[in-house]
């Protein structure tokens, strides 16, 4: 049987190569003759035949596809098309498309995070979002038939403000980076220009906040860390009471760590700027919340609630506020409203911060959302409900520690001596680069090395005892050598 | 339709997670106090309520959607198969480069397919969105300014007939914008360009064909104008799915392209996103892009720095799994269906356009591109019908109207895309439509001011919710 496979595997391998050399070898084709052109079927979606084309080209008074592009001109008219390869049959495609898949690894085991994170998707979660009317519909500008979409949006919202504990939340942005770039400018106002970051932060969300600094010429200014954590030491005296408009903390910060957060919030506060958190939704379930914590706008990276790592999007941007920031808000909100018969309804709604209503006065450009990764972060909380995401948020903690004990016992120390959510940082005996490598050739895909004698482990309720005993037996076989 | 939270009962759950199978470990005073409000519910309340709340979402699935600028195509299905394949759904962003080739054959690919089609020499797939694109396209603008010392270049051209995108991102970049006027044909006013170009021209924004679906006729002179006065043309790539393969921006004469892969290639918009909106660029501003660049080399691909990068604009490589998909439509359409896309999206919206002239009043009378605008103001002078009421009661044929109102420079706008994908025979039926509401309109005025009449609700009452705004579900 096994071997039945096997050569079936090979003959369809060489199938593909074949393939792939006729795709090389073949010159681009040749421009469609003059009849064809009137008629031509290739079948790119197209419903119409060639005969249809051409009865709608003559009702339409046009004698060939040609004279409908007369308005351009010739200097910029390509005769014979675009110089890419033929198009391909949709098995032919997929073929292609399954080769390119399979040149990556999928790894059984991961310990990695650091800003994407593989947790279990329940089986509903995927039913729901691949429904085509969710998947094809457009941004939901008429109501009356927008109801469902509408409706899921606003659920979203209020799941968010659950989460956070904050008023009110946006109907998502692009990812956990572009929300904390799109919340320094919640707070910037006239004379309060300066924004204050954590040097704890996610390297890609602070990177993002930069570019976005420089396009709105802001000055941003990063705050040292101290043993893993935010220096507050060093963000009293940093801060300036009068041009401060805020100050972002990522909570639980980039090394897994979990900050002082009430107390950076008081001290922001007195300093008479915004406290913005980038939190981790999971460990919100079991987390204080902004809120309590003081914040005035709290952001984050949603992917952890049911989207896939996907090689780093599409993710999902969450965005809450408190109320008097309610119009400072960027994006599309959906609000509750009766219809003209006086049955509850959904409308986006404070469409004046909108770049389509105010141009250049906008809060911001932003017009596609993350709509369908919105919903699916509803489906994943409504499938997990309060208990179940308190249950992920505590299985992931029992068992990063518990990892992480185990990793100091086969040689590789904790880096810090502190509180974390479900990532650690440990120091590494043997350059980290080689422990890793040495585990990916076992399948796993270790932690992430921050230097040669760094790694940032990452476990969720996904990795089980009795996998995290086999990733300390490779790393105690490697690390003793 | 109830919420899902008014579905909800204490203490009902799904089965989904094992016990845990380590000592816990509690997080004391960081440990949450407040309650947490999340539906308590079963997998088939789950099941059921996504499946009404469906039901009362109109996609492309459900009929045609003829919304002008935003290309409602059909979107594949193998699109979607692709795109969840494990090999590329389940791999994190931060894997070793030996072990994600195939994501990095995906890019690399792409970016050479979707450069050839806009004929630019570089592209970075980092942006999320069209406007997100903008905003990367304008930096590299800015960055390029910068390098060379040249800092009073601050200021955007933008057309009146715009997208308020446009605008908006040029803002976010650190612009000024300088509105011109379009001519009344609906170009660009070339008088008013070179009036408004000069030192501290950084460059112009452009959609071509434009908003009101033309080609301007002119491009060639206009790229010209404001290459003489030093500031670089950003082709804004919503209308693209009118000129595949018939003509590129980069022959245009533009430096700088974004492209919407959730429009113009096919990958679905979900109710709103995500999109992907990568940015094309000429040789001279490669080295400005955002993130990193895929290079081919003789031992397989790997990432390079750009060496005066923006930075980076997103997380990791932007929506990745949309550019999987979009990459799937343009290796099944190809040579031959790029072009033919077009032509037939050309073809489409011409065919509604004849069909209608006479009935209704066109904007421009002259052929159009991938789609048309029609002004209702008269009808809304004669008997009070306006765009609005007009769009309205397409609803109750079971057809998303088109967009309301934009273009700004023509009053009572709407604005049809009808798309290639769309039949003959489902073209009929909204020409078919479109003339029985315009003889409502004449001989029952109100009843067309009452659309729609079919729809589980009925018009919204928007001032209510703007004005006193509810926007989430408060728990009892």
């Amino acid at each position: 049987m096994r071997l039945l496979m096997r050569l079936l595997q090979k003959r369809r391998n060489s199938n593909l190569q074949r393939r792939i050399v006729r795709m090389r070898q073949q010159k681009y084709p040749k421009p469609h003759t003059a009849n064809q052109q009137e008629v031509s079927y290739v079948g790119s979606f197209i419903s119409n035949t060639g005969s249809q084309q051409k009865e709608m080209l003559e009702k339409a008074g046009y004698a060939n596809f040609d004279a409908l592009f007369e308005g351009i001109p010739r200097e910029v008219f390509l005769k014979d098309g675009v110089q890419i390869p033929s198009g391909l049959s949709e098995l032919e495609t997929c073929e292609r498309m399954e080769e390119m898949a399979g040149k990556n690894t999928v790894f059984r085991h991961v310990f990695r995070g650091a800003g994407s994170y593989r947790h279990y998707i329940p089986a509903i979660v995927k039913s729901v979002t691949a429904k085509e009317d969710f998947l094809t519909a457009y941004t939901p500008y008429q109501a009356e038939i927008s109801q469902g979409n509408l409706q899921s949006i606003f659920e979203f919202q209020t799941m968010i403000c659950e989460l956070t504990g904050l008023d009110v939340a946006n109907a998502s942005v692009y990812d956990g980076a572009t929300a904390a770039a799109e919340s320094i400018f919640m707070c910037k106002e006239r004379r309060r220009t300066k924004a204050y970051v954590s040097a704890a932060v996610q390297p890609q969300v602070l990177a993002v906040m930069k570019t976005y600094c420089y396009g709105r010429d802001t000055e941003l200014i990063v705050i040292p860390e101290k043993d893993g954590v935010t220096d507050l030491a060093a963000l009293a005296s940093m801060m300036d009471e009068t041009s401060a408009a805020c100050f972002y903390l990522q909570q639980p910060n980039y090394y897994g760590l979990l900050e002082d957060a009430e107390a950076a919030g008081r001290l922001v506060h007195e300093k008479g700027a915004k406290f913005i958190m980038g939190c981790n939704p999971i460990a919100l379930a079991i987390m204080k919340t902004p809120a309590e914590c003081g914040a005035d706008v709290a952001v984050g990276e949603g992917q952890p609630l049911g989207l896939s790592m996907g090689f780093g999007g599409p993710y999902l941007g969450f965005m809450a506020a408190s109320k008097e920031m309610m119009r400072k808000l960027p994006g599309r909100i959906v609000g509750e409203t009766t219809d003209s018969e006086g049955k509850r309804g959904f409308v986006l709604t404070l469409q004046a911060r909108e770049q389509h209503i105010r141009r250049e006065k906008a809060s911001s450009n932003i017009c596609s959302n993350q709509a369908l990764c919105a919903l699916t972060a509803s489906v994943y909380l409504s499938a997990m409900g309060p208990a179940g995401l308190a249950d992920v948020a505590k299985l992931c903690t029992s068992k990063a520690h518990y990892l992480q004990n185990e990793l100091k016992k086969a040689g590789l120390p904790p880096a810090h001596d502190r509180l974390f959510f479900h990532e650690f940082v440990t120091k590494c005996p043997v350059p980290a680069g080689t422990l890793t490598a040495r585990l990916e050739e076992k399948g796993y895909l270790g932690g992430l090395p921050l230097s040669d004698n760094r790694i940032l482990w990452c476990v969720t309720e996904m990795n089980t005892k009795t996998e995290m005993d086999a990733l300390v037996q490779l790393v105690k076989e490697v690390a003793s050598v | 339709m109830k919420l899902i939270f008014e579905r909800s009962v204490p203490g009902r759950r799904c089965s989904i997670l094992p016990p845990c199978d380590v000592p816990e470990t509690d997080l004391g005073e960081f440990g949450r106090t407040r309650e947490l409000h999340l539906p308590e519910v079963s997998e088939n309340d789950i099941s059921r309520h996504y499946t009404e709340l469906a039901k009362e979402t109109h996609g492309v699935n459900d009929g045609q959607y003829p919304l002008g600028s935003c290309t409602m195509k059909y979107n594949p299905k193998i699109n979607e198969y692709t795109a969840f394949l494990p090999g590329f759904a389940s791999v994190h962003p931060l894997q070793p480069e030996r072990t994600v080739q195939g994501c990095l054959e995906v890019l690399h690919t792409a970016e050479k397919l979707f450069g050839e089609i806009t004929g630019m020499d570089a592209m970075t797939f980092e942006p999320a969105a069209g406007a997100h694109g903008e905003f990367t396209g304008l930096l590299l603008i800015k960055a390029y300014h910068d390098h060379r010392g040249d800092t009073k270049r601050t200021k955007i051209i933008v057309p009146d007939s715009a997208h308020g995108t446009n605008p908006a991102s040029a803002v976010m970049a650190g612009f000024t914008v300088v509105n011109i006027p379009s001519t009344e044909d609906g170009f660009v006013d070339l008088d008013a360009l070179r009036a408004a170009v000069g030192e501290d021209t950084a460059g112009l924004m452009l959609t071509n064909p434009n908003t009101v679906g033309l080609f301007d006729k002119n491009i060639l002179t206009i790229t010209k104008i404001v290459h003489e006065a030093g500031g670089l043309n950003y082709y804004d790539g919503a209308n693209l799915n009118a000129v595949m393969g018939v003509a590129r921006p980069g022959d245009m004469g533009f430096d700088v392209v974004h492209l919407n892969l959730h429009k113009t290639f096919s990958t679905p918009h979900g109710g709103g996103g995500p999109g992907s909106g990568p940015v094309g660029c000429k040789a001279f501003l490669k080295e400005y892009l955002p993130g990193v660049s895929v290079l081919q080399t003789p031992s397989g691909y790997s990432f390079g720095p750009y060496a005066d990068s923006i930075g980076s604009v997103k997380a990791f490589y932007g929506n990745f799994l949309v550019v999987v998909k979009a990459l799937t439509y343009v290796l099944m359409l190809g040579h031959e269906g790029i072009r033919e896309a077009s032509r037939n999206a050309v073809l489409n919206a011409n065919y509604i356009r004849t069909s209608l002239t006479g009935a209704y009043d066109m904007a421009y009378d002259e052929t159009c591109m991938h789609e048309f605008v029609m002004s209702l103001e008269q009808e809304k002078n004669e008997s009070l019908v306006s765009a609005m009421d007009v769009a309205k009661s397409l609803l109750d044929y079971g057809i998303h109207p088109p967009t309301m109102y934009f273009p700004l420079i023509v009053h009572e706008a709407l604005m049809v895309e009808p798309t290639e994908t769309e039949s003959k025979e489902t073209l009929d039926e909204l020409i078919h439509a479109f003339l029985e509401i315009h003889e409502k309109a004449k001989n029952d005025p109100a009843y067309v001011q009452a659309a729609p009449h079919t729809t589980a609700v009925k018009r919204m009452d928007e001032v209510q919710a703007a004005r006193n705004p509810r926007l989430r579900y408060v728990f009892a």
